[in-house]
């Protein structure tokens, strides 16, 4: 008889617990929940982080295990958003125009108030009409839908294409890179239907949920993203302890060996691409609702590097390196950046924090691949051996 | 009769000259009350007395005229000009010798004020004048004058000084302007056809903005049958070439039909007759659709209160029942078929004309290309260091620029001394980083990409630290301003054909320095086989680190092109490296040729995107992306593919 899953991979539980065990101490402190000590916008911001976390065990998979060096998953994480965020900011402008509309003196007909919306989305960007994206855009269960849809049909195509011509190695991460650029240029466009470089807003106002305060949300979502979180991480725990990822690490070793063995790379590749891409849009789609805001910069090749950095500094080919290294990473990005970090004088010269943390950023970087490839996650693993 | 008048007299003018007889003082004395009392219909005599006197000062005098500074002695009604230093006491001048001959107080003086008919038969008077003034500038500024504002009494004046103009580029354009007058005044239209097809593939401005006012169109609808004396450009089938709401509102605005009733005029019907909560009977309440809107309007239509409905079956009648026409202003049908066909053919040669310019235009954002990933070509290409930072060296050549042209002011000089101190720092930085980071990581790829991408980061944000997120200015010396202009279609900037140069200089040196120097044999032989070429007594690390640092040395001179015409920032090599990097890989690596094929391939192909679609320089990068994307299906390893075992490693 063979283990079960979870005794073979205790850090998933222990993962687990700990995991429960902070959203619950959150919860209890928090604004909303009458704790008083952690703030509604820190809330926000942990629940924010846990996103970055799941995208990050994404990454984690499509690069630590499977060898791919995507620079194209925070595009699919902004997707996600966008798909969630055309829904919010959809269905809450519905509620202020019906507001709006019910004093004339005439009731409105549909068209008016498809109108009246188009007008209110759209009137930034010099429009009023619906463009076709738009067609589902009153329906939460569509747009759900499209949430795992959208992105995940986009990973698919891009994989197909790339794996089956045999792009690998760095051409694959250029090649993933310029996706992003294109999607990102795309999006930045007024006439791409997402409202150009405005992107979209509002987002933190649940349609429905209006008497909720956000501080009550907030713990909603934190615990949304704590869940969406556990879940990931069990699914790829899952995925790479058995036969399926013992393949998948063999193609990051040695690609031509596997094919030689009589597996389909092409399809391993394709499988992992599309399925990180899916947990990639889920993590957007449970961020910006958090975030409030949308805009085409957020897909910018540059954020898709930084994920990869993320998993780099927290230790690639280990679940919990990702998670770790999202988290550490993220949060001292906003401690430092956030202007709360000390400055320290030089006599000569005061070292500002805000200006020269991606300074420090960026050759800790270096240091990382040079010193401990492995990154923290490689640190902790030695711990525990010893 | 004004127009004969000045033909005649441009003609006798020579003679005129030396015949005078009297002088101007007589000659408004004896029109006097003419000139006082100046009407567009009168002044016609007055000047044609003027001009057949032939003599010199009537110019001078006719300018001041106009621009009302001449003034009358009411005692003995003599005209003078005058100068005043309190604005009480004038003193006379003479207009004639234009010497002071008196003083007057202002209120025995009378400032004559041509109204703004006579000013402008008086200016159209001027401009032979101006034609025929023996100073060029003069002359010039007045074939300026008509280009800028032509009227067709400037026609004869133009033709009667076309003889006796000596300069050549001068008469060169009075004849230019003389037949685009002619093709849009002449009262001949035999004449005016022979001038449009003397336009036949044109290429100037000036002969397309004369045509087409001949072609302008405006739409008419007429009930019954069409009038033959109409130049018809062609029928209009409403909802095929004009919109059926185009085509009514056209009927609507000539009286010929009803206002059609719009959604909004039902409503505020609707709203304005609310009474009690009902509107003729129907309860508001039910109103929320345009259909129970409409039939609640009908009701208030049969109560008398609004004016009926026009229904779809309405318009279709009026609109059945009319002809609708678009029509030349132009009457002569002739004049209008030589236009359409003279504006094709020109049409076809500014097309051919515009397709050369993409060409140079192509070219150019393709040695621009050339020049950001050439660099890229020796690290990448040829050693297969993926380095991320090679953007921020672009940057650091740009600054270099910058910071050089801080301390020398000479922009010549600055940019001369530019260039290798540009490539000095860049050079030290690349082979810095070699020596400090890329060395540990070969055979590393993605470690290398991710390491350099994090110095990448880093320099940017130094960059910003220290020279701040506005755009800095890198300026050109003067003789690269301005364009080389072929025709009115067809121009390149210098700055354009400067960087075009210096991509063909580098293409020439990479290659000797590759091919034909014992350091690109080395190079070449480490790249193959570094244990090899190691044992042939080649340093591998020395190559590797002068590689590496010309490769970056060059990113640092390309920087300093690309700064001359792009505005620098911190962000500068950021937004080429994407580009670069395509550039690359698209024409093959390991390649001098494939990079400048790839190069060449992606700046056309933007550029022809662009052309399609001018009005989204983003769209046309977003398609071109994409286009790479597939191209890289199907080649892989590029335009230029290397062959062997090498290429899988």
């Amino acid at each position: 008889m063979e283990r079960s899953f979870f005794a073979r991979s205790p850090s998933v539980l222990i993962f687990i617990s700990m995991l429960a065990l902070f959203t619950l101490l959150v919860t209890v402190l928090s604004e909303g929940m009458g704790g008083e000590v952690i703030s509604t916008s820190m809330v926000k911001t942990l629940g924010k982080t846990l996103c970055l976390c799941l995208v990050a065990i994404a990454m984690d998979l499509v690069w630590g295990y499977c060898g791919i060096l995507s620079l194209g998953h925070f595009a699919f994480f902004g997707l996600g958003g966008y798909m969630i965020g055309m829904w919010l900011m959809y269905a809450r402008t519905e509620i202020i125009v019906a507001a709006s509309l019910a004093n004339t003196e005439l009731p409105p007909t549909p068209q008016e108030i498809k109108d009246a919306i188009g007008t209110q989305i759209f009137g930034v960007v010099g429009g009023s009409d619906f463009p076709m994206i738009w067609a589902f855009a009153d329906s939460l269960a569509l747009q759900l839908l499209f949430v795992v849809a959208v992105p995940g049909l986009l990973a698919l195509i891009f994989g197909w294409l790339a794996f089956r011509s045999r792009v690998t190695g760095v051409y694959l991460s250029i090649l993933t890179q310029a996706m992003t650029l294109a999607l990102a240029l795309h999006l930045f466009q007024n006439d791409s239907g997402l409202r150009g470089n405005n992107g979209l807003s509002g987002l933190q106002n649940i349609p429905g949920a209006q008497d909720i305060p956000q501080s009550v949300l907030s713990v909603w979502f934190l615990w949304a993203s704590a869940f969406a979180l556990g879940l990931g991480y069990i699914l790829s725990a899952w995925v790479v302890s058995g036969k399926f990822g013992s393949v998948v690490r063999g193609i990051r070793d040695d690609e031509a060996r596997v094919r030689f063995l009589g597996y389909h790379v092409e399809s391993y590749k394709l499988v992992v691409f599309t399925l990180t891409a899916v947990i990639a849009a889920i993590a957007g789609a449970l961020y910006y609702p958090q975030a409030g805001i949308i805009n085409p910069a957020e897909i910018a090749p540059i954020a898709s590097i930084y994920l990869a950095v993320w998993v780099a500094i927290g230790g690639r080919g280990r679940i919990y390196g990702a998670v770790i290294g999202a988290a550490f990473v993220s949060l001292l990005s906003t401690w430092f950046t956030g202007g709360q970090a000390p400055n320290i004088d030089l006599g000569f010269y005061e070292v500002r924090w805000t200006d020269w943390w991606l300074v420090l950023l960026g050759l800790s970087f270096v240091v990382v691949t040079l010193l401990a490839p492995k990154g923290i996650g490689g640190m902790f693993d030695r711990l525990v051996r010893k | 009769m004004l127009r004969a008048l000045i033909l005649f007299a441009t003609i006798l003018w020579p003679i005129g000259l030396s015949a005078q007889t009297t002088d101007l003082q007589t000659l408004l004395k004896e029109n006097r009350s003419a000139v006082e009392k100046a009407s567009r219909k009168t002044v016609d005599v007055v000047l044609a007395a003027m001009i057949d006197a032939g003599l010199p000062e009537v110019p001078v005098f006719l300018e001041k005229w106009r621009d009302k500074d001449v003034w009358q002695r009411k005692e003995d009604g003599l005209f003078f000009f005058t100068k005043t230093e309190d604005k009480k006491t004038y003193q006379l001048i003479d207009v004639s010798t234009g010497n002071v001959v008196g003083e007057a107080d202002k209120k025995a003086l009378k400032n004559l004020k041509p109204n703004s008919g006579v000013r402008g038969v008086i200016a159209t008077a001027l401009v032979q004048f101006q034609l025929m003034d023996p100073s060029l500038s003069r002359r010039m500024e007045g074939i300026r004058s008509i280009e800028r504002d032509p009227e067709a009494a400037h026609l004869e004046p133009l033709r009667g000084s076309i003889d006796g103009e000596d300069n050549p580029d001068l008469k060169a354009r009075k004849v230019r302007l003389e037949r685009l007058l002619t093709l849009r005044f002449d009262e001949d239209d035999a004449a005016r056809i022979t001038a449009i097809e003397g336009f036949k593939g044109d290429l100037g401005i000036d002969a397309r903005a004369a045509l087409n006012p001949i072609l302008a169109t405006k739409t008419i609808a007429i009930a019954g049958e069409v009038n033959t004396a109409l130049n018809v450009a062609e029928t209009l089938v409403p909802g095929k070439d004009i919109s059926i709401d185009a085509a009514y509102e056209l009927l609507v605005s000539t009286d010929l039909a009803p206002s059609a009733v719009t959604k909004a005029d039902i409503k505020m019907a609707l709203t304005a007759n609310i009474v009690d909560g009902q509107i003729a009977g129907v309860n508001v309440g039910t109103l929320g659709s345009d259909a129970a809107r409409e039939e609640a309007y009908i009701k208030l239509a049969a109560m008398g209160i609004v004016s009926p409905l026009v229904s779809k079956v309405d318009i279709d009648a009026a609109l059945s029942s009319h002809t609708f026409l678009s029509v030349f202003s132009e009457p002569s049908k002739t004049v209008t078929n030589a236009a359409i066909e003279t504006l094709g053919s020109i049409n076809t040669a500014v097309g051919i004309n515009q397709t050369a310019d993409l060409f140079l235009d192509g070219l150019s954002l393709a040695s621009i290309y050339f020049l950001a990933a050439i660099g890229l070509a020796i690290t990448f290409g040829v050693m297969g260091v993926i380095n991320m930072a090679h953007g921020e060296f672009i940057m650091m050549g740009a600054y270099t620029g910058y910071v050089v042209q801080l301390f020398v002011p000479d922009y010549t000089l600055s940019i001369i001394l530019a260039l290798p101190l540009a490539f000095g720092v860049t050079f030290a930085a690349g082979v810095a980083m070699e020596r400090l980071v890329i060395r540990y990581l070969y055979h590393r790829p993605l470690e290398t990409l991710l390491a350099t991408f994090g110095i990448s980061i880093a320099l940017q944000q130094i960059a910003k630290n220290i020279f701040g997120t506005q755009a800095r200015p890198l300026t050109s010396p003067g003789w690269l301003d301005g364009a080389l202009v072929i025709n009115d279609v067809v121009s390149i900037s210098y700055i354009r054909i400067a960087i075009f140069i210096l991509a063909l200089i580098f293409l020439a040196v990479l290659l000797y320095i590759l091919n034909k120097t014992r350091l690109g044999l080395e190079v070449r032989a480490v790249t193959q086989n570094p244990r090899m070429a190691a044992s042939m007594g080649i340093n591998p690390d020395k190559i590797n680190m002068l590689t590496f640092g010309l490769g970056s040395g060059i990113a640092g001179i390309a920087g300093v092109a690309i700064g001359l015409y792009a505005k620098v920032t911190s962000e500068l090599g950021a937004d080429y490296i994407v580009q670069s990097f395509m550039t690359v890989v698209v024409g093959g690596v390991g390649n001098i040729w494939g990079t400048l094929l790839g190069a060449s391939m992606i700046g056309f192909l933007q550029k022809g995107i662009e052309f399609l679609n001018p009005s989204n320089t983003l769209a046309a990068q977003t398609y071109m992306i994409l286009f790479i994307i597939l191209f890289i299906q199907f080649r892989p390893k590029g335009i230029i593919a290397l062959k062997g075992r090498a290429t899988e490693a």
